[in-house]
């Protein structure tokens, strides 16, 4: 019975239909919360909190609000410095549909001095075969006036000049 | 009361390719009429469909299944949809497998499925994420800064992913089904591809594939009977999923907590305690070649930083004394939704001597894992020629 046979008549197509485009466009909402809310409205003003959990005494940037791991509220809000250590990275040389950025760029996860946990953002002004582990970055910041709450706020990280830093200080990180 | 012995006796898959060359419902029936004829059945015999797929925005299908369940012969009969990202294949076939062992049904048909050339992948990996900058760059984007932290982590030399991408694409040639067929690759051809998340070369990344591949699962008489009639099972001795959150501090990417905990699991119910010695054959979801080593000390096959040890002694070779990917892999055939269910049909095929060119003679025991999401899920298998 699973044979599905056409009769003759219809199985010839004079132009098989292969490919029809069809786009998909998806605008959606994100309701941040608390934490996060307290986040971006500080990225607003140019500045960056983290939360630290009161247990394990991480601390979280983007705050969520509660630690996954203890799974109780992070109550001490901190200011952060914008200064962090590159603990890897990506240099990103593929063309795709609906990409938005220059190749290549170099996307990394950086771990801002005093949390635990890294954020990816992109690293510029330097050639991107010279990122690389343990490099010291700092924050550059879109002009005042176009402030939001976004991480976009953040135009991107670029070396500050400091020494790498030594591998055992973001090892947990890695 | 125990738990029912569950058999596989029937697999099927399509040929993986660039181009399927027809829909997503003569795709997937494709691999079930395969799996069937394999198992000597007819869609009435089936008792219940589990399907499993990635994400649905892939394709741009929503919930396929809806359309898809007079395609896979269950109109009357219970379906159910898996979503775990690209661990999904396995965790389908671990869903099928749990309605045969709790007793609710005898025979299952479970299904699993991608049509890359009509999805975004890329694009739908890539989505922009609320409040962050558009910089995500697909999966290779995701998993490239966790690759570099291995190979720093570990000290392993530069080669150690192009070993395994050439053995992969070499062993796919020895697998009708796969959907590269590279008989020209050289360390040098791997070598001197683009790097195109570096570290991750071009040679070292799964293609983009059609394909599907389905299972008939049955209980312990269903296995029985095959046996009898000379068409040897492979009998489930156990089967394991985890998941972890995507974030949290001090979260080890590079061997994830999530995949230990499901190892473990998965060895004690199939009573396994040295799994390098105690499993003949693996299959493992490598999307990327440097998830061989990684994943090879995750699994406990060798202490943590020494994967890339057995990767460059030649250990996952199809001669080594721990083959892995003897098919080709996720290396040589991605459709991502069935990845992973191609990593458990091809330990099954081993166990029942069906793998053909790339069989490793008297496989007894062997093992499909596969991943998903952040690598935050892992689904695996142990399945073996004996009965548990
Ligand atoms: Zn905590």
């Amino acid at each position: 019975m699973s044979d599905i046979v056409l009769p003759d008549r219809l199985r010839d197509v004079a132009e098989p239909v292969r490919r029809i485009r069809t786009p998909a466009r998806l605008d959606y909402v994100f309701m941040a919360g608390k934490a996060t809310s307290r986040f971006l409205n500080a990225v607003a003003e140019k500045r960056l909190v983290g939360q630290r959990c009161p247990v394990c005494r991480k601390v979280y940037v983007p705050p969520r609000g509660v630690c996954p791991t203890d799974g109780v509220p992070t109550e001490e809000e901190i200011e952060l410095p914008h200064v962090g250590t590159v603990t890897s990275f990506c240099v990103v040389n593929v063309q795709f549909y609906g990409q938005v950025m220059e190749l290549p760029y170099v996307s990394a996860l950086i771990l801002l001095d005093g949390t635990d946990i890294p954020l990816m953002h992109l690293i510029q002004e330097v050639p991107a075969d010279q990122v690389h582990m343990g490099m010291r970055v700092e924050a550059v910041w879109v002009p005042d006036e176009e402030l939001g709450p976004t991480l976009e706020s953040i135009k991107y990280f670029r070396p500050n000049g400091e020494p790498d830093a030594d591998y055992e200080t973001y090892k947990d990180n890695v | 009361m125990g738990a029912e012995r569950v058999a596989v006796v029937g697999i099927g898959q399509t040929k993986h390719d660039t181009i399927f060359d027809g829909s997503i419902a003569g795709l997937v029936r494709t691999a079930a009429e395969r799996a069937l004829a394999d198992a000597r059945m007819t869609w009435a015999d089936i008792d219940a469909v589990v399907i499993g797929k990635a994400p649905d925005f892939f394709e741009g299908v929503m919930m396929p299944e809806l359309y898809l369940a007079d395609a896979l012969g269950a109109v009357g009969k219970p379906m159910f949809r898996v979503h775990t990202a690209g661990s999904v294949g396995g965790s389908t076939a671990i869903v099928a497998q749990d309605l045969i062992a709790a007793g609710i049904h005898k025979k299952v048909l479970t299904v699993a499925f991608e049509k890359q050339s009509e999805s975004e992948a890329m694009w739908a990996l890539s989505l922009p994420i609320p409040f962050q900058p558009p910089m995500h760059a697909g999966a290779g984007g995701y998993f490239a800064p966790h690759i570099r932290a291995y190979m720093h982590r570990s000290k392993a030399p530069d080669h150690v992913g192009i070993l395994v991408a050439v053995k992969d694409r070499l062993n796919a040639c020895k697998n009708p089904y796969a959907h590269l067929h590279e008989h020209d690759i050289t360390f040098d051809s791997v070598k001197d591809s683009m790097m195109l998340w570096d570290p991750i070369r071009f040679s070292e990344t799964c293609p983009s594939s059609d394909g599907a591949c389905a299972m008939v699962l049955t209980d312990e008489a269903g296995g029985d009977a095959a046996a009898a009639d000379g068409r040897p099972p492979a009998w489930v001795h156990g089967t394991a999923f985890r998941s972890e959150p995507t974030m949290f501090a001090g979260r080890d990417q590079v061997n994830p907590q999530g995949g230990q905990d499901c190892a473990a699991d998965v060895y004690r119910q199939a009573g396994i305690s040295d799994p390098r010695r105690e499993i003949d054959v693996v299959e493992m979801y490598v999307p990327f070649s440097w998830f061989e080593p990684m994943w090879l000390e995750n699994l406990g096959f060798c202490a943590e930083g020494e994967g890339w040890q057995l990767v460059e002694a030649g250990v996952t070779q199809m001669d080594g004394d721990l083959p892995v990917n003897c098919s080709g892999g996720v290396l040589s055939s991605n459709p991502i939704g069935a990845s992973g269910m191609l990593r458990f049909a091809e330990a099954a095929m081993q166990v029942r001597g069906q793998a053909g060119e790339h069989q490793i003679d008297g496989a007894r025991t062997a093992l499909g894992h596969a991943y998903g999401g952040g690598s935050q899920f892992f689904a695996m298998w142990i399945v073996g020629a004996a009965k548990p």
